[in-house]
């Protein structure tokens, strides 16, 4: 239990140890603690960062399909009708031309009859002609007895 | 040991033995500084030692990415240690900060000494001719008073620093009681004179105050633990049942509880280390 000069050894050997720490231990590691707290800071404001940008992605993401739907349904409805209008103008188009063959044939029906009645009066005339003149015993003129001829053919034709 | 041959005689001398220190020469009286403690300095160096090795390796091999175990722990070390010194001292901690952390970790590593077995070293000490050897630095006077004393002299190297030698020596004559005006009237000369020497005084006495209990209290406490050390190596020494029954109990008991002491001390040390760094840096 003495005061010695130990002591004063211990004092510098305390002073040593102090600078050597001041010198080589504390300026390393609290650079590298403040780097890596500067890392991770930096690290956290990039994460908020890419989820604040990645809900912007979703919510514009959304934005933009349910605009693609509503385009989607929008022509959809204009495919239908315009489908409907040419269904519509089809058969339209299909009655008129059904309507116009119709009248064709009724036309040629009509125009075929007319050319058989002429021919059937012409072949009554005839008959007619060649009755009476077998009839009579002579010639009859045809020409001169037009009238009487054309009458006796509406007659028949009545008849 | 002398403690072998049993008996209150021999035990005495087995602590009184363990109390002597490796010096160079007997001390003659109470103060006597042509003597060397040259186990205090070898424990304390060789603590100093696995202070700096680790840690300077650690330093070294220090990087910002992912750090390793170890140099995880040093950097929770060092971090507490300069929140402990950011909270205590308003100054620049350029030395403060890494003097805080080799007291606390040296001293912790002194003090942990006391953990090993009492009579561990001084055997080894013995098989190379060594007669006396007390290896736990912080049970010397030496050892705590030399750190207590090395801060007293940061404390008035960091009053000079911050406050001027002017500004330091007004502090002596004028605080804690402050002191009168100097005028033309007489009487200010003499309430000056008296307060001037009342304040010197409290000055001194709170300067040796501090500076003795800082290196008092470490060492009160380390020497108390080592004592004990020494009484319970005495039970398993009777070798009686009773004697290493209660030897090995109260070993652990105690070695456990000192644990929290080592550190605790170590952490008082440090943190008182601040806060007279940090009283030098205020103004009154």
């Amino acid at each position: 239990m003495n005061v010695t000069a130990t002591l004063i050894f211990q004092l510098i050997v305390f002073f040593i140890l102090a600078w050597v720490t001041m010198k080589f231990i504390w300026p390393p590691l609290i650079a590298a603690i403040d780097e890596r707290r500067q890392k991770i800071a930096e690290g956290l404001a990039a994460a908020e960062k890419g989820e604040k940008s990645l809900a912007e992605a979703k919510s514009s993401a959304q934005e933009i399909i349910k605009e693609a739907r509503e385009q989607a349904n929008k022509i959809v409805e204009q495919a239908n009708r315009r489908s409907n209008e040419l269904i519509e103008e089809a058969r339209g188009a299909a009655v008129a031309e059904g309507q116009r063959l119709v009248a064709e044939a009724r036309q040629n029906v009509e125009l075929e009859a007319t050319r058989a009645r002429e021919q059937l009066r012409k072949e009554v005339a005839a008959i007619a002609v060649a009755g009476a003149s077998r009839l009579l015993g002579r010639e009859v003129d045809a020409k001169a007895h037009a009238d009487l001829l054309e009458k006796l053919a509406l007659e028949i034709e009545r008849g | 040991m002398a403690s072998e041959a049993g008996g209150e005689h021999s035990f005495a001398e087995y602590i009184s033995h363990h109390l002597q220190h490796l010096a160079t020469e007997k001390a003659r009286g109470l103060i006597d500084f042509g003597v060397i403690h040259l186990d205090t300095l070898f424990f304390s160096i060789l603590c100093g030692l696995v202070f700096l090795i680790p840690f300077i390796r650690a330093a070294r091999k220090a990087t910002p990415g992912v750090p390793g175990r170890f140099q995880t722990a040093v950097e929770m070390l060092v971090e507490f240690v300069e929140e402990q010194a950011k909270g205590m001292v308003h100054g620049d901690l350029k030395f403060i900060a890494p003097l805080a952390l080799t007291v606390f970790v040296w001293v912790a590593l002194m003090n942990a000494i006391d953990l090993i077995p009492v009579d561990l070293f001084p055997s080894i000490a013995k098989v190379f001719g060594i007669e006396y050897l007390r290896p736990l630095p912080t049970a010397d006077l030496n050892g705590t008073f030399g750190l207590s004393i090395a801060v007293l002299l940061l404390v008035f190297y960091y009053n000079v620093k911050v406050k001027g030698i002017g500004g330091f020596l007004h502090q002596w004559i004028t605080a804690p009681f402050g002191n009168v005006k100097v005028t033309a009237n007489p009487l200010t000369w003499i309430a000056f004179v008296l307060l001037a020497v009342v304040n010197i005084a409290f000055t001194m006495i709170e300067y040796v105050g501090n500076t003795f209990s800082h290196g008092m209290r470490l060492f009160g406490n380390m020497y108390a633990g080592e004592l004990i050390f020494f009484l319970i190596a005495g039970l398993g020494g009777s070798l009686t049942a009773f004697g290493i029954v209660m030897h090995i109990f109260s070993g652990a008991v105690w070695a456990i509880f000192h644990i929290l002491i080592v550190l605790l001390q170590a952490f008082i040390f440090m943190m008182l280390t601040l806060v007279y760094i940090g009283q030098a840096h205020e103004h009154h």
